[in-house]
């Protein structure tokens, strides 16, 4: 059904101040309230107290897994970026096929699958490598991977590194479409203006391209990275002590689960809350630089 | 006379069923003005784009300066930092200054002391007469300012040749002319150049040859005047009578 124009009319110049407070942020002062509120109960209350204290620790695993994690999947991604917008069909179909794959395997999944069958199967072929080139003695028995099979013999990867490993390349598939998108916004005069004076195709990449592409990529990659501090909460399926699974401890065992909770979800929307808006700050300087 | 610079020898360049450029052959000499006309889709920039292999020809040879393109052997970049090229679109890099658009190459391929490759970059800017715009970027140049630092750019890489391609096309009426005066004080300073342009001005002063093209293939090559006042073929006439007006 079509409003009568004449109501549409009326309507619009009473907007004005309806129209000013619906543009304020409010989910933002929601969320400062909120902060405020359970930081004021923090102070106040014994319980919070003791969980912010056990929480600690996860705060950091939390942190570090996802700095490391995330520097990791940038590189990868960058890497495969490349190889998807190369003419190499080789490059080009093993990027693809990477991608593909990383995008459609949930992350949980990808976690668990590399701690509980890439790992182990990766560490026995090192030691049956280092075995086999021990027994050959061709190359002496301290060689590298003789070295490393007898070291990783007894030895095993621990599950916070596993959940790096996984967390890297699951997220190094989504920076590398990243990657991949920046640098096919960028006008193919770009290239062809390059390669005319001579630079070769990755010299061209390195000085013209990479340059113009990166400011277009660094709000997507930021809020890759807002997602990837949430999604490390899928660590504590394998036990790694963060956030989420000192929270899943601490609760069963003390049955607080709303407080614990609280604190759990308080944390990590602390960080992402400040992040994005580090995020929008970013997108508004590089759009007015233009 | 000398050997010739460019040879080009029964060149086609096909995209699926487009045959862009359907066999052509062509030599230009040493010092030589070049300058190619002909309609829309004609394959102008295809064969300049082949000179300088930014695209690879489906068939027929290449030699600049006496290296043949199509050998595996050869190393195309090597030709390239030998053969200047000028974009409709200008194509500077917008990320860095004037300056810095004429330098990087400098040092990237010719491997240029940084102060050596900004000495050269400030006469080029000089000889295209805005050394002051020298520290702005180029989304702070006009149309004319830009394809000026793109041609300083090309000249600073000291090519034997320069290729343009329709360099004014995009540019508003009034900064045409800064551009024209710097193309053809090039060719009076005797730089061998292929420019597809349709400004007929440029010809009639600067062009040793004029050549028409049409549906991939040379139609007619001669001097301006002979062009002008006596067009062999009806093509060329109806192309003409449409631009001289
Ligand atoms: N990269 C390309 N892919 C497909 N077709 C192309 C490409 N470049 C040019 N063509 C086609 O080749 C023909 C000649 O184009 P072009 O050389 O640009 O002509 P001109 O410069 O004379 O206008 C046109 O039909 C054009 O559509
Ligand atoms: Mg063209």
């Amino acid at each position: 059904m079509t409003e009568p124009v004449e109501l549409r009319a009326d309507v619009s110049t009473q907007t004005k101040v309806t129209d000013q407070l619906a543009e304020m942020p409010w989910w933002f002062l929601f969320i400062f309230l909120t902060a405020i509120y359970l930081v004021y109960s923090f102070y106040f209350n014994q319980t919070y107290q003791e969980i912010f204290a056990f929480l600690k620790d996860g705060f950091i695993v939390t942190i570090r897994v996802t700095l490391i994690a995330y520097s990791i999947a940038v590189t990868i991604g960058l890497l495969t970026g490349l190889a998807r917008v190369s003419k190499n069909p080789i490059l080009y179909n093993v990027a693809s096929v990477y991608v593909q794959i990383m995008r459609g395997v949930p992350i949980l999944v990808t976690i668990l699958y590399v701690a509980f069958v890439i790992t182990p199967m990766a560490v026995e072929q090192v030691n049956k490598m280092g075995v086999w080139l021990a027994e050959l003695g061709l190359l002496g028995p301290d060689n590298v991977l003789a070295l490393l099979g007898s070291r990783t013999a007894g030895l095993s990867v621990s599950f916070e590194a596993r959940a790096i490993t996984a967390l890297a390349i699951s997220y190094g598939a989504f920076s590398a479409e990243i990657f991949r998108a920046g640098i096919e916004s960028i006008g193919r005069g770009q290239m062809e203006a390059a390669r005319s004076l001579g630079m070769s195709y990755l010299q061209s990449m390195r000085y013209i391209i990479l340059p113009q592409a990166v400011r277009r990529v660094l709000p997507p990659l930021g809020n890759d990275f807002i997602a990837m501090l949430k999604e490390s909460s899928l660590v504590s399926a394998l036990g790694v002590k963060d956030i989420t699974q000192l929270g899943k401890l601490y609760a069963s065992s003390s049955f607080e689960y709303l407080k614990t909770f609280n604190i759990v979800a308080f944390m990590y929307l602390f960080m992402t809350v400040l992040l994005s808006l580090g995020v929008k700050f970013m997108e508004k300087r590089l759009r007015m630089d233009g | 006379m000398a050997e010739p610079i460019i040879v080009i020898k029964d060149l086609k360049k096909h995209f699926g069923h487009v045959r862009a450029v359907n066999g052509v052959s062509l030599e230009v000499q040493p010092g030589e003005v070049v300058v190619i006309i002909g309609p829309s889709g004609s394959g102008k920039s295809t064969l300049l784009r082949c000179i300088n292999y930014l695209e690879v020809p489906t068939s027929g040879d290449i030699w600049v300066d006496g290296i043949h393109l199509s050998k595996k052997t050869t190393n195309i970049n090597a030709v390239r930092r030998e053969v200047g090229m000028v974009f409709q679109q200008f194509n500077l890099f917008p990320h860095l200054t004037a300056l810095e658009n004429v330098t990087i190459a400098q040092t990237v391929v010719r491997k240029r002391k940084k102060d050596e490759a900004i000495r050269i970059a400030m006469e080029q800017l000089e000889r295209v007469g805005i050394p002051e715009k020298a520290n702005a970027y180029p989304g702070q140049l006009s149309g004319g300012q830009q394809q000026r630092v793109a041609i300083a750019r090309a000249l600073a890489m000291n090519p034997k040749i320069m290729l343009f391609d329709e360099p004014t096309s995009a540019l508003d009426p009034e900064m045409i002319k800064e551009v024209l005066d710097v193309m053809l004080s090039l060719a009076q300073e005797g730089m061998t150049m292929v420019v597809v342009t349709h400004e007929m001005g440029f010809a009639r002063n600067a062009a040793d040859r004029i050549i028409f093209m049409d549906n991939g293939v040379i139609v007619e090559d001669t001097t301006p005047t002979e062009l002008f006042t006596n067009p062999k073929h009806e093509r060329t006439k109806m192309f003409l009578s449409k631009i001289l007006h």
